[in-house]
Order: structure tokens, then C-alpha cells, then sequence
């Protein structure tokens, strides 16, 4: 066969087999697991909007970030003071639109928290149940990933990938991606993100949850110690939180620059169309 | 300080997310109020109870720490003067009036003062106290052991929990006084106490004079303060709200070790 031939056959677009069911399903667990631990979450903060480091808040140190608000005759302001730097955040931390949109201090808008009020005991509640479908999900995917080779076989990064890590960097700067046979794998950024957040910030934020249980703390009693204490423990339960919604904004903004419904249709119905290249006689 | 300009791009952004954030909220409120779907909250709090208590060896010691550690100031949360007569007589009069009443399900019903609790066998311990707010700190607390108290009055076989009654009220009208209860497991776990000295000193009445329980592998509003009476009883069904204390009865877990 000629080149000129297989540049006229048909496009060559397929539908790829890219995530199984098990997958799937544990994606979608985790998506609204996270979704209510964060906004359960933040509903828990707001009963205390202050994080400090060492073992007490009552110490001689002042608290490393605080949320509130700054009210005067006709304005209120909400100020985040981090490290003793004070940040106008009016909008979104301290001081937010309520309902009927004005302007009132809350640690956090309403939309923002489960639930929509300040209740402590009910978020409690939402927090630890689906604390738990995420522990129990995050398990089984670990298991699954292992037991199906699919940590082997797609997420470890290759030799060829480490060398390749410097263009992958700047393909990623350049919002460039691949296309074809090469989209049918992750690239070693994608790899190691989702490694990152896998085996680092995920058991790392349960680890701290733990560590804020006076119950789980006397099992082997000072363990907490080994990452500061118990309020050094909230201070980095809470910013994985954060951590894990900055992956995720990044996470939606590649699916949705790589094509969102080709991505979206592969994490629902696990088939992806892989878009042929002309010249591809790999197939 | 001026309110910060939200460029159209950041404000488009936000009423996406906070659409999507109400449409979210709106469906969780909404599953809230469902009487299955509490009943599964609910169903999740017992698993936390069950699972925790299966991890936690019984004996399990709360950490404790050093004078070094100790908080320059002990937080006072929630009463901080109890508002009835009858304490405030007792506090005037220094506390020598003061009786703990221990009844219920025992063998040997009990009237001890101060002084009677002084006498029995005592525990010092330096212990961070958490509270289910978010924050923690860290005190020295004296007390006679709960297990030593238990074992005078000698509990009946049917006794299961422990209910402590206090004497501060939590509505302005002079009704609802503070409870708590806790089952035998942590009645008897060695750094049970009732604390009668804090840092030290002789315990204020901001921190619950002049006894207060401490528990110190759960949460802070576990730990009573202002104990009047104990009493033994096999159920709290039929107590106040019936969910075994207070802040139980407003929703709050009565297992309060997370």
C-alpha cells in the first residue's frame, strides 16, 4: 500500500475501552464522597475558624490562620488573617451574600457548606458517614488497582516516561495533548498526579482525621506528636482539603480542554474515542 | 479596606460554583430532613461507636503531657457561673455545704463531701481536653477515681450507664439542668476522674466547681461539670430527651471519642 493510500482511507476514529467498570463506579463514589466531606467539612470549621500548630489553641503562639469578620456601621468585611497577614476575602471566607444577597459574616457561604446553616452536630453527622463510603471506597479501589494490575499496567510511571517529563511539562504549559494511539494512555504528569493524590493526600487527610479523635489518639498514646499534635493535625487535615480542590479544578480543566464529552463519556460508558492520525498504520 | 474588584471572568466562576454548590446543598438539606435518610446518618454513628470501640484497646490511655505543655489559660465553654439559688449558695458558702448524692441502681446509695472525695483513691493527670468545636487545651486535673467511688457503692448487676446530673441550667428560665452519662467501659478506665482541682488549685467555677467529670478519650462536652449527682441506671431512655445528655438530646453523638 502506497502512503498516499492511507492518507485517503476513512478516519480512522475509534471507540477505545479506557476505564472498566469497577473504575467507574469507585470514580463516582469518590466524586460525591469528597464533594459532601468538603462542604460537611467546612461546616465543622466554621464552628472554630482558626487553625494553630503544636498540640493546644490555647498556647503562646497565635493561631497560623483565622476567618472572620470586620463590621462597621454600613460594611462588613470578611478577613482571612494567614500567618498574621490579613487578606480582604469579602465573598467567599468571612463575610459572604446570603439569600437575599446581602452581604452578612459567615466563616463560609452557605452554598459552600452541608448543611446550608451552621450546625455542628448534623454536618458531624454527613461528615462521618460518608467518611466512611470513601474509606471503604478508597479500599477497594487500592485492592482493585492492585489485584487488576491497573496500578502496574496505567499508573506507574515507565522508563520512557521519566525521560520524557520535561516535554511533558511544557505540552502541558502549551495546553498541547496528545492524540491518537499516544491519548490512550496518561502522560507521566497525569501519572504522577493521580499518584500523588492516591497514595499521599488522600491517606494523609484520613491519617489526620484520625489524628483529631481523642478516641483513636490513646491507641498508641503521642502518636499525633509525630506530626506536630492534634491542632497541627486540623491545621493539615484542612489544607489537604484544599489541596484536593485545587486537583480537582485542575482535573476538570484538562478533562474539559481534552474534550469533555469524549472524557465524560469515558469515565460513564468507560469507551473513549481515540481520533486516528493521518500516516497511523499502528493499528 | 476596601472590598476587592472581582474581575467578570472570577464572578462568572463564582455564581457557577455557587449554583452548582446550592443545587448540591439544596439536595442534601432536602435528603436531611427524610426520616430514612437520618435514620442512615444515624446508622453511620453507631458503625463510628462500634468501629472505634473495637480498635481502641479498653485500657487505652488518653496522652498525657508535661507542666510545660500546660495551656496559660484554661477555656471556660458554655456555663461559666451556673445560674440556680441553690449553687450559688453553695458556692458562697465555699463549697462546705456541697454533698455528691450517688443513687440509682446501687447497693450502697452515697452521700459524700469534699472532703469524703478527697479521701478516696486519686488521680493526677495532664491531659488535652478537646472540644467538639474544633479546638483543644491542655490542663492538670486532679480527682478521685470513678472506678474507686463505683466500687463503695457497689453498682446492682442490671447498672449499665453511669448519668452524671449537674447543677447548671441551660435554658434562662432555670430548666433543663446539664446531664451526661458514659457505660461502664469508660467508668472504669483508669483516668476516669472527678476532678476536683485544676493546675493545681482548688477548681474554679468557670471550669466546674467543685467537681467535674473528666472522660478524657472523648469530647469536651462529655466531660460534666458541676456534678450534683450521680446515679446508676440500666437505660437513659426515660431522662430529659432521653439521648443520654444534653447536647445528645440536641443532636450531638453520645459517643464522643471522634
Amino acid at each position: 500500500m502506497s502512503t498516499a493510500d492511507t492518507v485517503r482511507a476513512a478516519p480512522s476514529s475509534y471507540l477505545y475501552y479506557r476505564h472498566t467498570v469497577a473504575v467507574r463506579i469507585m470514580h463516582w463514589i469518590n466524586v460525591i464522597a469528597l464533594t459532601v466531606l468538603l462542604m460537611s467539612g467546612l461546616n465543622i470549621f466554621s464552628a472554630h475558624p482558626a487553625l494553630y500548630w503544636g498540640q493546644s489553641s490555647y498556647s503562646s503562639r497565635p493561631p497560623v490562620l483565622e476567618i472572620g469578620a470586620m463590621e462597621d456601621a454600613d460594611n462588613v468585611t470578611g478577613v482571612t488573617r494567614i500567618l498574621g497577614r490579613d487578606f480582604d476575602t469579602t465573598g467567599l471566607f468571612g463575610a459572604s451574600r446570603d439569600a437575599s444577597g446581602e452581604i452578612v459574616a459567615a466563616t463560609f457561604p452557605s452554598w459552600l457548606t452541608i448543611p446550608g446553616n451552621r450546625w455542628l452536630s448534623l454536618a458531624r453527622q454527613w461528615h462521618f458517614l460518608f467518611a466512611w463510603i470513601f474509606l471503604v471506597n478508597g479500599l477497594c479501589y487500592v485492592l482493585y488497582a492492585i489485584g487488576s494490575r491497573h496500578l502496574a499496567r496505567d499508573l506507574a510511571p515507565t522508563a520512557t516516561d521519566w525521560r520524557s517529563i520535561g516535554r511533558s511539562i511544557i505540552d502541558h504549559l502549551r495546553f498541547h495533548h496528545p492524540i491518537g494511539e499516544a491519548s490512550k494512555r496518561y502522560n507521566v504528569l497525569q501519572k504522577l498526579a493521580y499518584l500523588t493524590v492516591i497514595f499521599v493526600l488522600l491517606p494523609l487527610v484520613i491519617l489526620m482525621g484520625f489524628a483529631m479523635s481523642p478516641g483513636l489518639d490513646s491507641v498508641i498514646p503521642g502518636w499525633v506528636e509525630l506530626v506536630g499534635g492534634r491542632q497541627s493535625a486540623r491545621t493539615i487535615h484542612f489544607v489537604i482539603a484544599w489541596l484536593l480542590v485545587a486537583f480537582v479544578f485542575v482535573h476538570v480543566f484538562e478533562v474539559v480542554i481534552t474534550g469533555l464529552w469524549n472524557n465524560l463519556r469515558s469515565m460513564i460508558t468507560g469507551r473513549y474515542r481515540v481520533e486516528g492520525e493521518a500516516g497511523d498504520e499502528s493499528r | 479596606m476596601n472590598p476587592v474588584e472581582i474581575s467578570p471572568r472570577r464572578r462568572f466562576l463564582l455564581a457557577a460554583l455557587s449554583g452548582a454548590g446550592a443545587l448540591v446543598l439544596a439536595g442534601c438539606d432536602k435528603l436531611a430532613n427524610t426520616a430514612w435518610f437520618q435514620k442512615t446518618l444515624d446508622a453511620g454513628e453507631s458503625l463510628t461507636r462500634v468501629g472505634q470501640r473495637l480498635v481502641i484497646p479498653r485500657r487505652a490511655m488518653a496522652q498525657e503531657f508535661s507542666d510545660a505543655d500546660l495551656s496559660p489559660q484554661f477555656r471556660s465553654n458554655g456555663t461559666s457561673v451556673p445560674r440556680s439559688a441553690q449553687y450559688q449558695a453553695l458556692a458562697t458558702g465555699g463549697f462546705a455545704a456541697y454533698r455528691l448524692e450517688v443513687g440509682g441502681l446501687v447497693e450502697r446509695p452515697a452521700s459524700l463531701s469534699l472532703a469524703d472525695l478527697r479521701a478516696l483513691p486519686n488521680r493526677t493527670q495532664i491531659t488535652r481536653h478537646d472540644c467538639v468545636e474544633g479546638w483543644s487545651a491542655i490542663g492538670k486535673w486532679k480527682g478521685a477515681k470513678l472506678a474507686a467511688l463505683l466500687d463503695t457503692v457497689q453498682p446492682k448487676p442490671n447498672a449499665r450507664y453511669v448519668v452524671f446530673h449537674c447543677a447548671d441550667p441551660m435554658e434562662s428560665d432555670g430548666t433543663s439542668p446539664y446531664y451526661e452519662s458514659i457505660d461502664f467501659e469508660d467508668a472504669y478506665h483508669p483516668q476516669t476522674i472527678l476532678a476536683y482541682e485544676l493546675n493545681d488549685k482548688s477548681l474554679p467555677v468557670p471550669n466546674g466547681a467543685p467537681l467535674r467529670l473528666r472522660v478524657e478519650r472523648q469530647l469536651g462536652y462529655k466531660h460534666a461539670k458541676y456534678v450534683m449527682r450521680i446515679e446508676l441506671v440500666d437505660s437513659f431512655a426515660n431522662i430529659a430527651g432521653g439521648k443520654g445528655g444534653y447536647w445528645e438530646d440536641q443532636g450531638y453523638q453520645w459517643y464522643a471519642g471522634i
